[in-house]
């Protein structure tokens, strides 16, 4: 079976357009009758990391290759990147500035619950080039 | 389910429908094609929500209730109105006068919704002290959320509180009432729920959660609106009717629901969008320490139902004055016990889906977007469908052909145009 790829770019122009991809990708796991629990699992995911890219890293493209075992998301970007992943991931740990947090963003539990929910979390990343966070479930 | 089983409430007047597509893009669950000039529904789709029926400059789209003379099959006949009632009319200082006017076009005795709604509030706020629910609680009082949460959102069906409606209580306790006071058989009293919306009239037919309804017919709003309008300025000493307190009352606009729990965390939200962009950051789990959530399909509450006549703005103010001046009543003393609970499991109704399994929907899912790549993306609508996207699901499915899209036409003759020409300069040569 040949996969499906679906692909978003993402922008920082508008707060309020993020997360729109991880609806999208929603509808359509919803519309190929993917277990609602994985369905939940990816959209979770995939909220979290999408805004970490529109957040920390000024956007960037989101692809996401669908199988009926496994979902794959990438997202991709050329933000500052991330000088220690294991504090990245640890609760509670955020670089998000004041402004962020205002718009309700930035509590640090982002990528712990990409690693909750997930099968496999892999962080690709150089500081000052860029990051890139692929993430996948598998569906059996 | 069979879909030749389904029952709707919302319907199409051929006659009026001018097939402007207005309804087609409206529709929360695309559940609307223009075909052959005319709207037509697919019903398995349908949720009986009235959007089309508000947004229709033609007035194409109603609602079937139930004739107020269903009434006369029955030997005893109990009205059931919705708080929501009592907002469409003006100048009201006591709502005894309006329970009175709904009493005298027909019926013989009126037993108030927003009574059984206060006892849907005090089962709820027990059901939120228990610790094993997963939060946050989702009320289930709006049949049309319930629908919509059914086909589009089922990994909240857990979260749905498992209550028959504040509709179904008042039936069952009207009537158990009534055998007391009459001695007629339970059968022999009808009990007419008198409804702002089609889609209550939907869940006296077809419950969802409650195997079989106690409400023996659904009048609208509208319907009663104009019988009780001649009355209400006669009425000078009105019938001691009202039942409920100020709580009751208050489901009639959102965020009434919320006030009965006895927890200030709730959220509420009314108009369709409101509503599904909740349920979207629901699913993502992106609203921290809610604990209850009220979500009413239409603006403002039922206030804003498709069968009221008065703008929603306008009877949520008029209740407020009427909920003001109400002395308080006490709670009837014979509340019944029974199990408010539903007897039947809510599940997932999966009618979006592209194919019977995932291979399938994924390999239809691929002819979608190959179609897709044809059509040029704008969602104009002229083809009948809402959307591209839905346009070439239409036709994977075989219910519709590219020729529908204005733009493969003009392509098509644009071509047909060049060859002429071509033709016409190779003569000439
Ligand atoms: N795409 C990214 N580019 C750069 N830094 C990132 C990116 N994603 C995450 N980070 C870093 O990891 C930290 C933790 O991320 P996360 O757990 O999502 O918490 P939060 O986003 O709330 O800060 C962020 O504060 C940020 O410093
Ligand atoms: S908000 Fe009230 S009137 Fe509107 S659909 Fe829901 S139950 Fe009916
Ligand atoms: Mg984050």
């Amino acid at each position: 079976m040949e996969p499906l790829t679906l692909q978003f770019p993402v922008s920082t122009e508008d707060f309020s357009q993020a997360g729109l991809a991880s609806s999208a990708v929603k509808r359509t796991l919803k519309d190929l009758g993917f277990p609602n629990s994985v369905i939940r699992r990816m959209a979770i995911a995939m909220y979290e990391a999408e805004i970490n890219m529109v957040i920390h890293a000024n956007g960037g493209m989101i692809t996401v290759t669908i199988t009926p075992e496994v979902i794959t998301a990438v997202f991709a970007d050329v933000g500052p990147g991330i000088p220690n992943i294991d504090l990245a991931l640890t609760e509670g740990w955020s670089t998000a500035s004041e402004s962020v947090r205002d718009l309700g963003f930035g509590a640090g539990m982002g990528l712990p619950n990409i690693q909750k929910y997930t099968d496999r979390l892999d962080i690709q990343t150089e500081v000052g080039k860029g990051t890139t966070v692929t993430i996948e479930i598998n569906v059996a | 389910m069979d879909s030749s089983k389904m029952i709707h409430s919302v319907t199409l007047d051929k006659e009026k429908c001018v097939g402007c597509t207005t309804c087609v893009k409206r529709c929360p669950t695309n559940a609307i094609r223009v075909r052959d000039k005319k709207a037509t529904i697919i019903k398995e789709r349908c949720i009986d929500c009235g959007e089309c029926i508000r947004v229709c400059e033609h007035h194409a789209k109603k609602a079937v209730a139930d004739p107020l003379t269903i009434i006369q099959n029955y030997r005893f006949s109990i009205a059931l109105p919705a708080p929501s009632l009592y907002g469409q009319f003006s100048g009201i200082r006591d709502r005894n006068v309006l329970l009175t006017a709904l009493k005298r076009i027909g019926f013989d005795d009126v037993f108030e919704v927003s009574a059984a709604a206060e006892a849907v509030s005090a089962a709820t706020r027990k059901e939120l002290q228990r610790d094993d629910l997963p939060r946050p609680v989702i009320s289930t009082a709006c049949p049309t959320v319930l629908r919509i949460i059914r086909v589009r959102f089922p990994s909240l069906l857990p979260n749905l509180l498992p209550y028959r409606p504040p509709m179904e209580l008042a039936a069952r306790w009207a009537r158990a009432r009534a055998v007391k006071q009459t001695g007629l058989k339970p059968e022999e009293i009808g009990c007419f729920f008198i409804s702002p919306c089609p889609a209550k009239a939907t869940s006296a037919k077809m419950p969802i959660g409650t195997v079989k309804s106690a409400v023996s017919g659904v009048i609208s709003i509208a319907d009663v609106y104009t019988k009780m309008m001649p009355l209400v300025k006669k009425i000078t000493e009105p019938e001691q009717l009202a039942m409920s307190g100020v709580p009751g009352v208050s489901w009639a606009v959102s965020g009434g629901e919320s006030m009965g729990i006895g927890d200030t965390n709730y959220l509420a939200a009314d108009g369709m969008e409101n509503v599904i962009r909740i349920l979207e950051a629901l699913e993502d789990e992106q609203l921290e320490n809610v604990h209850f959530v009220e979500l009413n399909a239409c603006v403002g509450g039922c206030v804003g139902g498709a069968l009221t006549v008065e703008n929603p703005y306008i009877a949520k103010a008029r209740l407020d004055r009427l909920i003001r001046q109400a002395a308080p009543v006490l709670p009837p003393d014979d509340l019944p016990d029974w199990d408010l609970r539903w007897d039947e499991a809510v599940e997932y109704a999966p009618v979006m889906q592209l194919g019977e399994s995932v291979a399938a929907a994924m390999s239809k899912l691929g002819q979608i977007r190959e179609l897709e790549t044809h059509f040029p993306g704008m969602d104009c609508g002229a083809c009948g469908a809402p959307s591209c996207h839905a346009l070439a699901e239409d036709i994977v499915g075989g219910f519709s052909t590219e020729d529908q899209c204005i733009f493969v036409i003009r392509e098509k003759l644009q071509k047909l145009i060049e060859e002429q020409h071509k033709a016409a300069k190779e003569d000439q040569e």
